[in-house]
């Protein structure tokens, strides 16, 4: 078989990911360049940054032990917060639906569906905090900025989803509600909520969940909940009451991670 | 040469997989090892380069205590053990390349294996031996890519890169079609000669290790029931290694009408 | 063939308990909606007026003021690059860490167990409370906004990353062990190119997370476009806000066809 032996290299290189060797030493210079001028760029502030070794320990050494003393301004946030998340989950998931209907590709026609998909874009893009500052600005301080706040979170994910699994739905039972000459109300009644709901109420969970978490957050601008305890615990220099918040905060999110981890596994 | 004494491996706190067995393998035979599932072959293999860990007994590798080393001198002792496994165990995503050097990495300083800068001398071996089994062209294509037959050549190439002093084998062609099987069995056999090297093959193929090997270990429950030249292996060798198992599933291909008579352990 | 008699004659789609449970579940929902709505510190004649006061707000948002475009874009482009940096910086921050939380790399179990600590708490503290603390620290400025991102974006990337080492084929790292090379080495070659595509994906999808994150950092004075927002709030120059928001939006969407194009390339 190997009578004139072949005549391997005595050097071997990976092939690289980028054959062309332009484009790839290209792309690899304009990597460099980026990463240089991204860092040498930013307005960073060095003095002010290396005062932060004692700053962070006196907000350490202030922070510890957490205080609980005020727990009824705690406990008032925290109820807070959950009653925030509630509402918007309700809120957010039945706006969602007719806002999914619109931007469902097989339901609706085309302008509709472009409004809803918009909708959809813009709810999602924004983050929570942004969306807080301007309905803390119209509708003031306290928690129905919250609500609203979220109901916007909310239908950005929910309504997502909702429009994918709709655009997925087994028209067969579609049409043969058609067929025997129901009306479009009950055929989506029939024909499309039951193929919807499950995934409806796995979202419901999944957002109030959500809806939690991001509640802590947009209190931050004034929002309400906890979040606003927690800025103004921050702003009042009270760091062990910061701390004591924090893990109060973390705590509840590990235990609604797992309460809606298991009834989704339960509801299915 | 392999001289293993006594050798117990206990998993957990259940029955012994190996029961005091004592196995030599002198200079550079291919030696097959058969016996029925869970009699105990694999973990045989493992314990000689310490994939697991004897309970007791002593593996000595050309004079060399394989079984009390540690850290450092435990990978210096695997450098000269190369092992073919029944699932190939490339890196799917590397290259063939990249793959055959890994048998190299005992041996490489660390910025260059991270670089991919092989020496010289180790891709003149790469390419010498995958031209060898035939795979040489496949040096640029990623494992994932290849054949079974192909992968298996290239797990050999892994191993024969070790340098080794000697080969263990573990079920090398049981994902393999009878014919690529047959040229991998050849091919152990032939690199067993050229680089004077002993192999150990588990192998359930029994017809296949008569041909190949030249000599059989029979096992059964963690003991050594039979060990001679594949000529010795009779009817009655074949039912005390296989006892109570039915005929059809002892490997052999071409059996006479079985005799169900079981003899007793 | 199947026994017909073996059916039951009534259909029910779920047996007695499970209605049971369902109906209590909803019940609960049911009795936290009322109790939410009921004791909420809301005046609900507000919420009448919400619309209105939302159109209002809108009006005078348009038309947009696009007089200071060039600036808005250039500190947009600083978002963009606390962002960058602040992921790049955490990819490989979180690789020690996920490396220590996966049980099939993990030293021993006091390391498993510091790994997975460093996760949770990485995670449940959000990016703006993480900002809050850094600006404490470090003052406001776009360092606080850097670390803040990197200390959410460790425990993102280490889970994910964890959880794709427990996944990998354990054979091939067995085949390396047994050619006698170090730990270090068989990572390399065995662990490291298997988790490379999760470790790309999951890179990219943090990065488009933060660049989101990073536009309201400003709100807490951890730099980016969220200051330049801000101000303009806090002066009630609307059209200008209108601009940076339109900005923001811009920013977002790019950022996910960006993100869409190189997974799509890398994977
Ligand atoms: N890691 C392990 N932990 C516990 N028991 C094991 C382990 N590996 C093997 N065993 C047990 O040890 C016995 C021998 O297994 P081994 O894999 O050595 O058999 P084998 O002869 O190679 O079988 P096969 O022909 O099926 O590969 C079996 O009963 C098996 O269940
Ligand atoms: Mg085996």
């Amino acid at each position: 078989m190997s009578q004139t032996r072949e005549t391997w290299p005595e050097t071997w290189h990976r092939p690289p990911m980028i054959a062309n060797p332009v484009l790839r030493y290209g792309l690899a210079a304009a990597v460099l360049v980026y990463a240089l001028w991204a860092v040498t760029s930013l307005p960073f502030d060095w003095q002010r940054a290396a005062e932060g070794l004692a700053r962070a320990q006196r907000i350490f050494a202030g922070s510890i032990p957490p205080s609980f003393e005020r727990s009824g301004l705690l406990i008032d946030g925290f109820l807070e917060s959950i009653k925030i998340a509630i509402l918007a989950t309700v809120g957010g998931v039945l706006l969602s639906i007719p806002i999914a209907f619109m931007a469902a590709k097989n339901l609706a026609p085309k302008p509709i569906y472009l409004l809803g998909r918009a909708i959809i874009i813009v709810a999602r893009s924004f983050h929570p905090v942004i969306v807080a500052i301007l309905f803390v600005k119209a509708v003031g301080f306290g928690p129905l900025a919250g609500v609203l706040t979220l109901i916007v979170y909310s239908v950005g994910f929910v309504a997502k989803m909702l429009a994918e699994r709709i655009e997925e739905i087994d028209w067969g039972q579609v049409e043969a509600m058609r067929s025997v000459g129901a009306g479009y109300l009950s055929t989506l009644f029939y024909a499309v909520f039951p193929q919807i709901m499950p995934r409806q109420i796995g979202l419901s969970i999944y957002q109030l969940d959500s809806n939690l978490r991001a509640s802590a957050v947009v209190g931050i601008v004034g929002a309400g909940g906890i979040g606003s305890t927690l800025a103004n615990a921050f702003g009042r220099y009270d760091y062990d009451f910061a701390l004591a918040i924090t893990m109060v905060i973390v705590g509840a999110i590990l235990v609604s991670e797992g309460i809606s981890g298991q009834i989704r596994k339960r509801i299915w | 040469m392999l001289k293993i004494s006594n050798l117990v491996k206990r998993y957990g706190h259940g029955e012994p997989v190996l029961k005091g067995l004592d196995l030599e393998v002198p200079g550079n035979s291919v030696v097959a090892i058969i016996g029925a599932s869970g009699a105990g072959k694999s973990t045989l293999l493992r314990c000689i380069n310490r994939l697991v860990e004897p309970t007791s007994g002593t593996i000595a590798l050309n004079d060399i205590v394989l079984s009390d080393l540690k850290g450092r001198e435990l990978r210096a002792a695997r450098r000269r053990i190369g092992m073919i496994f029944q699932s190939f165990n490339l890196v799917d995503r590397l290259t063939v390349m990249e793959n055959v050097q890994s048998g190299r990495l005992g041996y490489l300083p660390f910025w260059r294996a991270a670089s991919r800068r092989y020496p010289k001398r180790d891709i003149r071996r790469a390419y010498e031996l995958m031209e060898r089994v035939g795979i040489a062209h496949y040096a640029n294509k990623r494992a994932d890519e290849l054949s079974g037959g192909e992968r298996q050549r290239v797990g050999v190439v892994r191993a024969l890169m070790q340098e080794p002093e000697i080969l263990l084998a573990d079920e090398p062609t049981a994902s393999l079609d009878p014919k690529t099987s047959e040229q991998i069995m050849e091919l152990l056999r032939s690199l067993s000669a050229e680089f004077a090297l002993p192999v150990l093959i588990n192998i359930h193929n029994v017809a296949e290790a008569r041909l190949y090997t030249d000599r059989i270990v029979g096992m059964r429950y963690g003991k050594i029931m039979f060990d001679a030249e594949p000529s010795r292996l009779d009817k009655a060798a074949m039912d005390e290694i296989y006892a109570g198992l039915p005929a059809e599933e002892r490997g052999e291909e071409e059996t006479p009408a079985p005799s169900l008579q079981v003899s007793a352990a | 063939m199947v026994e017909l008699d073996a059916h039951p004659q009534d259909w029910a789609r779920y047996t007695p308990g499970q209605r049971l449970f369902r109906f209590l579940v909803f019940l609960a929902s049911v009795a936290a909606v009322v109790w939410a709505v009921m004791s909420i510190d809301v005046i609900w004649p507000w919420v009448l007026d919400a619309p209105e006061q939302m159109g209002d707000l809108f009006g005078r948002m348009v038309p947009p003021d696009f007089s200071n475009l060039s600036d808005i874009l250039w500190v947009l482009l600083e978002t963009v690059n606390i962002a960058t940096i602040a992921t790049a910086v955490a990819v490989f921050a979180a690789l020690p860490v996920a490396y220590i939380a996966a049980q099939n790399t993990t030293p021993n179990i006091a390391t498993l167990w510091l790994g997975r600590f460093i996760l949770v708490s990485s995670r449940s503290v959000n990016t703006i409370i993480w900002a809050l603390l850094f600006v404490a620290i470090f003052g406001p400025g776009i360092i606080a906004g850097i670390v803040a991102i990197m200390f959410r974006s460790i425990g993102f990337i280490g889970k994910l990353l964890g959880e794709a080492i427990e996944e990998i084929d354990r054979r091939p790292v067995e085949a390396l062990e047994a050619t006698g090379a170090s730990r270090l080495k068989v990572i390399l070659y065995a662990i490291v190119p298997q988790v490379m595509p999760t470790f790309w994906a999951v890179s990219i999808l943090r990065w488009d997370i933060n660049l989101r994150e990073s536009t309201v950092l400003g709100l807490v004075g951890a730099g980016g476009i969220g200051i330049v927002l801000q101000s303009a709030i806090d002066t009630f120059n609307w059209p200008e806000a209108a601009t940076v928001l339109l900005a923001i939006l811009a920013l977002v969407i790019l950022g996910e066809i960006v993100s869409a194009t190189l997974r799509k390339r890398i994977i």
